[in-house]
């Protein structure tokens, strides 16, 4: 496991939060990556080790298709991760843009959305640690909060 | 070559078989209402599908896509056969969706058309055979049947200085492959980045933003079973549209408009999370730009009260 990996989703949305409120357009990066590890999550917990290829340039996207392998609703993401390609290219290919600091402000909202999407779809599923007091729920040591999760 | 064939969109959807669904009688029922009065402003003939069922939804779709087909398959049927129509509009994505795909499965799998024959049978009516109808959005019904020019003429209150982040869903696009009239080239509309509600809204004068988030998931299909997912998801939606600069989301789809309306009231009382961003119909919208009045187009069976907001604006 890689070191982003190891990194709760909750964290990388509370990461994600602080960016929305002080926006950074030097931070397009680190979205970039933040969007990678979410997706991560998704691969990780569906047993499959995430991909290192890129597909037009971009990991992130590559990591999205992998995750939509035989999960065709997870395409209800796939614009939500060319939003945020879009975003770092924007930000990169325009460091001095004037309206840089609201383009960060769009890309940290954006990654947001599929943190919420991702994280929301693995609490359903049972899928995934999205925080250390998670598992007990998942394994299905506490009958989960509807009484009767069974162990995924 | 038949008359079908040769008559173009504005001549095919001058008069069209109208397929409202469940959510349009229910908390969609301003999209109705105002679907119907642009209809009729428009010149538009909308003609009610006898005696419609319900798509299959979600709910049957998830337990037996085949009953879905089906069932979405009769009201394509009742159209054609008894009706006589060539063109079928759903303004709701899901029975949109569920049409589209019902048409695909019963071109593509031989199992679905077995299905279909046997239950049509037993129901008593004609079986519905793939492309006997087309299946049209509300948007394209205005787009293609009236136009942006053909709108533009008729515009009385422009929406000059309405600031609008247009929002499609998830289910207006997707899968791609039961939309083949869809990415064809100029004209036709983008499943990446839809863009027929905001040329609409454009030609009646709105101003669109830049919104990211067009056809990102709301967790409509979650809004029961874990209502906080589906509350965070459309709070960054109505967040990200703010941030964006709009004043108003427009919506085409009953499902999302509820869903955006509920979890924004939801998102103060729960999360502390308040945005303002009225949450209009297009129907609502383009109604208003032609004219008509705010009850005209059910502006009073919105959740989300924007009736200060239109008169503010100069549209009331």
């Amino acid at each position: 496991m890689n070191a982003s990996a190891a990194r709760y989703i909750a964290d990388i949305g509370g990461r994600l939060e602080q960016l929305i409120g002080q926006p950074d357009p030097g931070a397009s990066a680190e979205m970039l990556t933040l969007g990678e590890e979410i997706l991560e999550h998704w691969v990780r917990a569906r047993g499959k080790e995430p991909t290192g290829d890129e597909r037009e340039g971009f990991r992130l996207l590559a990591l999205h298709r992998q995750g939509a392998d035989k999960d065709p609703s997870f395409n209800a993401c796939r614009e939500t991760c060319r939003e945020l390609a879009y975003h770092y290219n924007l930000l990169t290919l325009q460091p001095d843009h004037e309206e840089s600091v609201q383009r960060a402000r769009m890309m940290a909202l954006v990654a947001n959305h599929l943190y919420l999407f991702i994280s929301g779809k693995m609490e359903t599923a049972g899928l995934g640690e999205f925080c250390c007091s998670s598992k007990p729920i998942r394994t299905g040591l506490t009958g989960g909060v509807d009484g009767n999760r069974s162990a995924q | 070559m038949s008359d079908k064939q040769t008559k173009t969109s504005r001549e095919k959807y001058a008069e069209v078989a109208y397929y409202p669904g469940c959510a349009l009688e229910g908390t969609g029922h301003a999209y109705n209402r105002s679907t119907k009065a642009l209809g009729k402003a428009l010149g538009l003939k909308l003609k009610e599908v006898d005696n419609w069922n319900c798509c299959g939804a979600m709910e049957v779709k998830n337990i037996d896509p085949k009953l879905q087909t089906y069932l979405s398959s009769r009201v394509m049927s009742i159209a054609a056969n008894k009706m006589k129509m060539d063109v079928v509009m759903a303004p709701c994505n899901g029975c949109y969706h569920n049409l589209k795909r019902a048409e695909w499965d019963l071109q593509n799998d031989d199992k679905s058309k077995e299905v279909v024959g046997r239950l049509s049978q037993k129901a008593g009516h004609e079986t519905y055979q793939a492309g006997q109808v087309e299946t049209i959005h509300a948007l394209d019904w205005i787009k293609d049947g009236i136009g942006e020019d053909g709108l533009k003429q008729r515009v009385k209150n422009s929406l000059k200085g309405v600031k609008i982040a247009n929002y499609y869903g998830c289910m207006y696009t997707r899968p791609r492959h039961i939309f083949p009239e869809k990415d064809a080239g100029a004209g036709s509309e983008s499943t990446s980045k839809p863009h027929f509600m905001d040329d609409l809204l454009a030609a009646a004068g709105a101003e669109n933003v830049d919104f990211p988030l067009k056809t990102a998931c709301c967790g409509g299909a979650h809004t029961l079973s874990d209502s906080d997912t589906s509350t965070r998801l459309v709070a960054n939606i109505l967040q990200t549209a703010e941030a964006a600069g709009a004043e108003v989301i427009a919506t085409e789809c009953p499902t999302c408009h509820s869903g955006l309306e509920m979890h924004q009231i939801r998102a103060e009382k729960t999360l502390g999370i308040k945005t303002s961003v009225k949450i209009i119909y297009f129907t609502q919208l383009l109604g208003l730009a032609l004219g008509l009045k705010p009850r005209t187009v059910g502006l009073q069976e919105n959740v989300s009260d924007s009736f200060a907001y239109v008169k503010e604006k100069g549209l009331a």
